[in-house]
């Protein structure tokens, strides 16, 4: 599936990170930030992060993923709503299309924790 | 002695792909390229809506097209007889089309053809309603496909890419008639959660719809030029 694709992509802007520090630290657990309407599993994300960086720079280091919901802002109410995913995404109270997504739509390695 | 440190990255898990989008779509400004993102699930029509495509918009529009979605050689095969280069990507077992995939695509493009004299780039994407929408490739405009076969509640439940769609294309329409779809509501669900995409209903069989789509091409093609344009003379 595609967390796979995922994973590599994680790796290869982690690889990248790394490789830009002089003293190559070694990485004991990558932070991220998985907003709930992207198309990331996070226990797949686990999964594929485990099997993918055994023997590689990322060997043993662990992967923890927040997760964050959907929240839109309805501009015509001024209101923040949650939009229930797979049922409902226009405003509940007065039906206007999410336009504006406040949160959910994350992606994002927020930190690295390492050792020297 | 050991210590530990936070490095705070605060970085797109897909930067590197982001990255690789941003170089195609400069390669694409720099030959006066628009390029299109066309995405469904298996079976929606791409290549169906691909053949009508260049059948009436080739040599009006000089056309490239980028082959992600093939089951076989044949599918890239059925697009060469409309004489346009066709650079078929292997994309293994990916889901879907990346940015490197698709660089390596034009940079054979670019060895082989002389980029400059083309308007227009089509990417059939793999076929896959999720994923596709989350990895850019360098295009200026995102097309859906949504089959009237699939049912009314594949935007509700599979939203990434309608919400991301700049033009949704819902295709087969001439099955319509013979199935218990209510096309109105396909539409009813999409503007839920996109209200500025244009929608247009087209069949590759009877050709209903088409000119529309043909009209929305030749119009997007026309802004990307002007704005291509504009950033050079703001450069020179
Ligand atoms: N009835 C009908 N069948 C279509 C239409 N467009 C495509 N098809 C059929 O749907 C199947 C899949 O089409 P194809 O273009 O290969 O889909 P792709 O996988 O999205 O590229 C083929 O058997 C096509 O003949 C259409 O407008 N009407
Ligand atoms: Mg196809
Ligand atoms: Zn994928
Ligand atoms: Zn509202
Ligand atoms: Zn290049």
């Amino acid at each position: 599936m595609h967390e796979t694709d995922m994973t590599k992509a994680l790796i290869l802007t982690v690889r990248d990170w790394w490789e830009s520090q002089p003293e190559r630290p070694t990485i004991a657990k990558v932070h991220l930030t998985v907003g709930q309407f992207t198309c990331v599993e996070p226990a797949s994300l686990q999964f594929a992060f485990e099997v993918q960086t055994r023997n590689t720079f990322l060997d043993g280091a662990t992967l923890a993923i927040q997760e964050t919901p959907l929240v839109a802002f309805c501009h015509s109410c001024q209101q923040e709503y949650r939009p229930e995913m797979g049922i409902q995404y226009a405003c509940p109270a007065c039906r206007s299309p999410m336009e504006d997504i406040r949160s959910g739509r994350e992606l994002k390695i927020d930190r690295i924790e390492c050792k020297t | 002695m050991h210590q530990t440190f936070d490095a705070a990255l605060e970085i797109n898990l897909l930067h590197a792909n982001q990255e690789g989008a941003d170089h195609n779509r400069a390669h694409f400004d720099e030959w006066g390229i628009t390029c299109l993102n066309v995405m469904s699930s298996p079976g929606a029509g791409k290549t169906a809506l691909l053949e009508c495509t260049l059948a009436a918009l080739s040599p009006e529009l000089k056309i490239a097209v980028i082959e992600g979605d093939m089951t076989t050689e044949l599918d890239a095969d059925r697009l060469r007889q409309y004489h346009v280069p066709v650079i078929a990507i292997n994309t293994g077992r990916s889901c879907h089309l990346d940015s490197k995939m698709v660089a390596g695509g034009i940079h054979r493009f670019s060895h082989d053809y002389h980029p400059s004299e083309f308007d227009l780039v089509l990417v059939e994407n793999v076929g896959n309603l999720v994923c596709p929408a989350e990895f850019e490739v360098g295009e200026h405009a995102k097309v859906a496909l949504l089959s009237v076969t699939e049912g009314e509640d594949k935007p509700l439940k599979y939203p990434f890419m309608f919400q991301e769609a700049d033009c949704l294309l819902i295709t087969k329409m001439d099955l319509a008639p013979h199935l218990d779809v209510d096309v109105n509501q396909i539409v009813a669900n999409v503007r839920q959660m996109n209200s500025r995409v244009t929608i247009i209903f087209v069949s590759a069989k009877t050709g209903e719809g088409l000119d529309a789509w043909f009209d929305w091409i030749r119009s997007t093609v026309i802004a990307q030029t002007e704005v291509q344009k504009q950033r050079i003379s703001a450069i020179v």
